[in-house]
């Protein structure tokens, strides 16, 4: 497919990038006088750029499909010799559909962020970071080059370690910030280093010309510039084993959550491999790779999932969960990756709105997260335990909703890999699909089912406060209550779109057709109900039977019980922690102690001593320096004669 | 020259005036300031000399552009021409040799005509016995030297001359029409009078050891190869006939004569004690003018004689420069004047420009040209806020009067700092180009041990240039702390003109480094 130069509406395109990047600035650097306005600013941004996205998308629909692909170049930066780099952004349907879920999606966050952070005196600089994540994610996805990504992809991340440390104050949120920011350098260098590699072979970091070239470069060149992109990948979206981080990135606000860690930043790592999807098309290596990464991180995410009784933590491991799936289509190749695009896309919705819920619920209960807390509250809550039921019906995979049309394909092209991978790829994405169902059908009968458990909590801990005496404050019982309208309204929205998104985009193979010119995705993929996705509903069907045997029927214990080792290893997160803690964290600091004791002993005591030598010589050279004619004659009289007796030696 | 001689009949000799005309005119205008001094009363003599001065040597310049740009001289890629029967040789290395002298000259004249009474730093009568009543009567009546003017004047005249002879006799002529003046220069400072005219007094003396040296060398080589003219040097050589014992110890004695007038170690010592005696004015000429000058000289002698000779004099002058880059930079760490501690950074960077000159190739040459220009114009700006900096007594030399200078005088500590830091070889400062450039040359010409010994120097020397800026940005003022004088236009347009000199050509380079290596391309003419 030839890029063509961007004309009519998209030849100021640059226009969606301005906008959230003016309301970041504005906010950011117009400090408290903003803070007034600042939200409605906060929210005009996204929305005028998702306004501006739509009216791409609908001038890229206007083109035949063939001609979908159109460039706008907006300057050269710093071309120097034969380093030249031409900044500019494609648009074509991959990158449309990112604008507008970004933008789209990004938008509903914002309103929704107006209520949740309604009382927080910063609200003004919230926003100025999420504009500031709207703008940098929108330049990760337009850009037509590695380079114009990379810059994008650094500034998600920034955005995304501000974001999960606005409150500051809270050493967890202050770590989990480093945390994330940390585990995301790591992919970060391999993106990096995959770009220099880029050039260093091709000579060019723009996607068409490295697209146009990658045949020529051997398997080797390829398979490390893939798993390279991967590592890049992994970190951004939370995959093994850069998984660790996103768990604790719960510490930031909830829309945050949303926006960040559901809906945006984390498909970051989709778009890098489906956009790649030239260089992965010819390395079957780095394409394992990515299966791989993507099997695992399914199981792994699911099953931590199951046993969070914090809500956040365990919406987060499902998000692991679910881009494990996407990770795991993408690595199918060109079968795969509009199927990638498609559960993203669905899954922008139902987590946002998943996450939107779970923030609704916090909102009410006065920030308690953890759900042994909660229960009965569907009652109290209609709305938002409506629209959380129907996100929960997506995700698991009810027919009808999304999550059915976008998740069950993964399983079948899966299976129809052939072979003892496919076997095992598909296994794994079938029990996938339980575990989600499972951990899934355990948050809302744990949350707005049964017993009122939070009435019980508050007059224990009454009583116990009683005990104690009157100086401490009584503690107050929660009254949980339904969000106010500004909260409630992009929740509806949202569960429109977790309701309708998956058929909308699987009808006819839609999406898939949508963004064949990118992904060059055969005609005819597999259907959508096959025996595999019915195997799929069959064990999502049990999931849930025994999920209501264990929290539905009997009561919830307030306080966790031991349970057993796969419980344990799971609210532990699989040990990825204390991996990374003993693999990488103590030997790191071992090391940063040896290097310590090495700068202090060896090269300061080294530099030191170099100054010293120095200054003692020179204290002793500048004796030398007589102020008698006499000696000055003696040196240059001995430096003659030494210099004619050197010249004589030279010939002998 | 001998041959007409021999044969009895003297033919007047072919002198063309017109390539010659720059440096004709410094004479005239030197010999014309001497008629001014004779006949032109008092008053009016100080507004003529800096008309026949600055004027002469603006004009001279010029000249220097219109000869360097003239087509018949290098006609059929000729490299250039052998003027005035041979002596004075015309080519680009020259010509680009001499247009820096004028320039730089022209940026000294200004320290020198430097007159506020405050600021004037020569004195009022050389001849009077420092501390005397006849002194005191002299600086009273608001008497001035006035022949510092052709003074200068014939002490530049003999700098353009001394990079262009072509023999070694001429050479020596113009070694000696520079270095006279000087000696008498150093010996006018208005202020520590004794110190002044020690400097000269040791100046002198070791001037006259060094070119007794040089012209015994001269004798040596006359006796090698028959003839004084440095192209029949170079063909003696090359023949492998006569005595090479010859040829080598004259070859190391005329080199002692230059690398003694470039402050070579360990022909360094006179170098010190008179940049810190002498009036500051003309420790910025002669840190500046006279350097270029005698690198020039030192270019053309062993380029065009000793060209052969590489293998010869390289083990020598490798020697000689890493001595001179070490020791100049080691023994600055201890200083505490700052002349004194400018005079040793000038050691090492002869040193640094030394690395360019072995290379013996067009790059090594292009870029100890470029580094020449460069240099100058920041040592005359430093040397120039040195005459700023002043307490009762005269200039506050001593370091420890500089400290705390940033807070009472940012402007000036500030310029300070950044000549520093362009000696120092920062980035985007004319340092770091002309560091950059010398090595590349040294690199390029195989001498890559020079360049590390270059490189550990250049941080030795980094330290002393950025001890002095933390003493002045970082350290409180002494209670008797000296006062910054507001300087006349004089002293100004000096700074200024090495502000702008330093930041242009560290920033854009490329102009000049273009300049000296089209220059340099077809090296000097034989």
């Amino acid at each position: 497919m030839t890029t063509v130069a961007a004309t009519g509406v998209q030849h100021a395109a640059w226009l969606m990038l301005a906008f959230p990047l003016f309301g970041a600035v504005v906010l950011l650097l117009g400090g408290r006088r903003t803070d007034r306005w600042g939200h409605l600013l906060g929210v005009a941004a996204p929305l005028a750029a998702f306004g501006y996205g739509l009216a791409c998308f609908f001038a890229l629909l206007s083109y035949p499909a063939a001609g979908r692909s159109r460039d706008l170049h907006l300057f050269s930066w710093i071309p120097v010799g034969g380093f030249r780099v031409s900044i500019g952004m494609l648009m074509d349907p991959l990158s449309l559909s990112f604008v507008l879920l970004i933008t789209g999606v990004g938008s509903l966050i914002h309103i929704y962020s107006v209520g949740y952070m309604a009382h927080d005196t910063d609200r003004r600089r919230f926003f100025g970071y999420l504009n500031l994540f709207i703008a940098a994610m929108l330049l990760l996805v337009l850009s037509d080059n590695y380079l114009g990504l990379y810059v994008g992809w650094e500034g998600v991340g920034l955005a995304s370690y501000l974001l999960i440390g606005f409150w500051q104050f809270k050493p967890t949120a202050a770590v989990a910030a480093k945390k994330a920011f940390i585990a995301n350098r790591v992919g970060d260098a391999g993106l990096s280093l995959a770009i220099m590699l880029m050039f260093a072979t091709f000579g060019t970091v723009n996607f068409s010309g490295v697209f146009a070239r990658a045949h020529e470069a051997g398997p080797g060149v390829m398979a490390a510039l893939g798993l390279l992109l991967l590592l890049g990948a992994c970190g951004k979206s939370a995959q093994l084993p850069l998984q660790s981080w996103l768990l604790d990135a719960m510490e930031g606000p909830t829309p945050v959550s949303a926006l960040i860690h559901a809906a945006t930043m984390v498909t970051a790592g989709v778009y890098l491999i489906v956009r790649s999807n030239v260089i992965f098309d010819l390395s079957s290596t780095a394409r394992l790779g990515v299966q791989v990464v993507g099997a695992v991180t399914l199981l792994f995410g699911g099953i931590i999932a199951c046993a969070k009784d914090d809500i956040k933590k365990s919406l987060a491991g499902s998000t692991m969960s679910q881009i494990g799936y996407m990770f795991l289509a993408a690595g199918l190749g060109p079968a795969g990756y509009g199927l990638a695009i498609g559960l993203l896309l669905a899954h922008g919705f139902f987590k946002a709105n998943l996450f939107l819920g779970a923030g609704s619920v916090m909102h009410g209960m006065d920030d308690e997260v953890n759900m042994r807390r909660y229960g009965g509250l569907a009652r109290l809550m209609p709305v938002t335990a409506a629209t959380f039921g129907l996100a929960y019906l997506a995700i698991i995979g009810i027919p009808g909703f999304s999550g059915f049309f976008t998740k069950d394909p993964i399983i079948e092209a899966a299976f129809s890999k052939g072979g003892v991978s496919g076997a095992l790829l598909g296994t794994a994405a079938l029990i996938g699909a339980g575990l989600t169902a499972f951990y899934m059908t355990r948050m809302v009968l744990m949350t707005f089912f049964g017993k009122r458990r939070w009435e019980d909590q508050a007059a224990a801990a009454a009583a116990g406060a009683g005990q104690e005496g009157e100086a401490e404050a009584p503690h107050q019982q929660p009254h949980p209550h339904e969000s106010p309208q500004v909260m409630l309204w992009p929740m509806i929205l949202l569960a429109i779109g977790s309701v309708g998104a998956g058929a909308f985009l699987a009808t006819g193979d839609r999406l898939v057709n949508f963004l064949a010119p990118v992904t060059r995705t055969p005609a005819a993929p597999p259907g959508i109900v096959g025996p595999y996705g019915l195997g799929a509903l069959g064990l999502a069907l049990v999931a849930v039977a025994a999920a209501w045997w264990m929290y539905g029927r009997r009561e919830v214990p307030a306080v966790a019980p031991a349970g057993g080792v796969l419980v344990v290893a799971a609210r532990k997160d699989l040990y990825g922690d204390a991996f990374n803690e003993s693999v990488l964290m103590r030997p790191g600091q071992w090391l940063t102690r040896l290097s310590v004791y090495f700068d202090n002993r060896g090269v300061d005591g080294l530099v030191n001593t170099f100054a010293a030598t120095v200054g003692g010589a020179s204290g002793r050279l500048r004796k030398v320096q007589t102020g008698f004619v006499r000696s000055y004659a003696l040196a240059m009289f001995f430096g003659a004669a030494l210099l004619v007796g050197a010249l004589l030696l030279v010939r002998l | 020259m001998s041959a007409t001689i021999a044969a009895g009949v003297i033919t007047p000799p072919s002198i063309e005036y017109s390539q010659l005309c720059p440096m004709l005119l410094v004479f005239g205008l030197a010999v014309a300031g001497v008629l001014v001094e004779a006949f032109v009363p008092r008053q009016a003599r100080r507004g003529i000399h800096l008309v026949l001065t600055l004027g002469g040597l603006a004009a001279a310049f010029v000249l220097t552009i219109v000869v360097a740009s003239s087509k018949s001289l290098f006609r059929d890629h000729a490299a250039g021409h052998v003027a005035a029967m041979g002596a004075v040789a015309v080519d680009r290395p020259t010509l680009f040799i001499q247009g820096t002298i004028l320039v730089l000259a022209f940026v000294s004249v200004l320290l020198i005509a430097e007159s506020s009474h405050d600021v004037s730093s020569f004195a009022a009568q050389a001849a009077a016995i420092p501390g005397s009543a006849e002194e005191r009567e002299g600086l009273l009546a608001g008497i001035t030297h006035t022949e510092v003017y052709p003074l200068t004047m014939f002490a530049v005249g003999g700098m353009l001359l001394f990079p262009a002879a072509n023999d070694l006799l001429t050479m020596f002529v113009a070694l000696e029409v520079l270095s006279l003046p000087l000696y008498l220069l150093c010996g006018l400072a208005r202020r520590r009078r004794l110190l002044s005219q020690e400097a000269a007094m040791k100046y002198f003396l070791l001037g006259a050891f060094s070119s007794a040296f040089f012209l015994f060398g001269i004798a040596l080589l006359y006796g090698f190869a028959g003839s004084v003219r440095l192209s029949a040097i170079a063909a003696a050589a090359s023949s492998d006939t006569g005595s090479t014992t010859l040829l080598l110890a004259g070859l190391a004695l005329v080199g002692l004569g230059l690398l003694f007038k470039i402050g070579a170690v360990p022909f360094h010592g006179w170098k010190p004690d008179v940049y810190q005696g002498a009036p500051t004015p003309v420790t910025a000429l002669m840190a500046s003018c006279t350097v270029v000058s005698a690198f020039g000289a030192l270019l053309r002698v062993f380029y065009v004689a000793f060209g052969q000779l590489t293998w010869d004099w390289r083990p020598a002058m490798w020697t000689i420069a890493i001595l001179t880059m070490v020791a100049g930079a080691l023994i600055a760490i201890t200083q505490t004047d700052v002349k004194r501690l400018l005079a040793y950074s000038s050691i090492a960077h002869a040193g640094f420009i030394l690395t360019g000159v072995i290379a013996a190739t067009a790059a090594g040459l292009s870029a100890s040209l470029f580094y020449l220009a460069a240099y100058g114009f920041t040592t005359i700006g430093a040397f120039a806020v040195v005459t700023l900096v002043r307490d009762p007594a005269g200039e506050a030399a001593h370091l420890s009067q500089w400290a705390g200078l940033g807070k009472r005088s940012p402007l000036v500590a500030g310029v300070f700092a950044f000549f520093l830091l362009a000696f120092a070889g920062i980035p985007l400062t004319s340092g770091f180009t002309g560091k950059f450039a010398v090595f590349q040359a040294a690199v390029a010409g195989g001498a890559v041990p020079l360049v590390i010994v270059g490189v550990l120097s250049s941080a030795i020397a980094a330290f002393f240039y950025v001890r002095v800026i933390v003493l002045m940005f970082f350290s409180d003022p002494a209670p008797d702390a000296p006062s910054v004088v507001t300087p006349s236009v004089f002293t100004s347009a000096a700074v200024v003109l090495g502000v702008v000199a330093t930041v242009v050509l560290g920033v854009v380079p490329q102009p000049l480094l273009g300049l000296a290596s089209h220059a340099a391309s077809q090296l000097f003419v034989r």
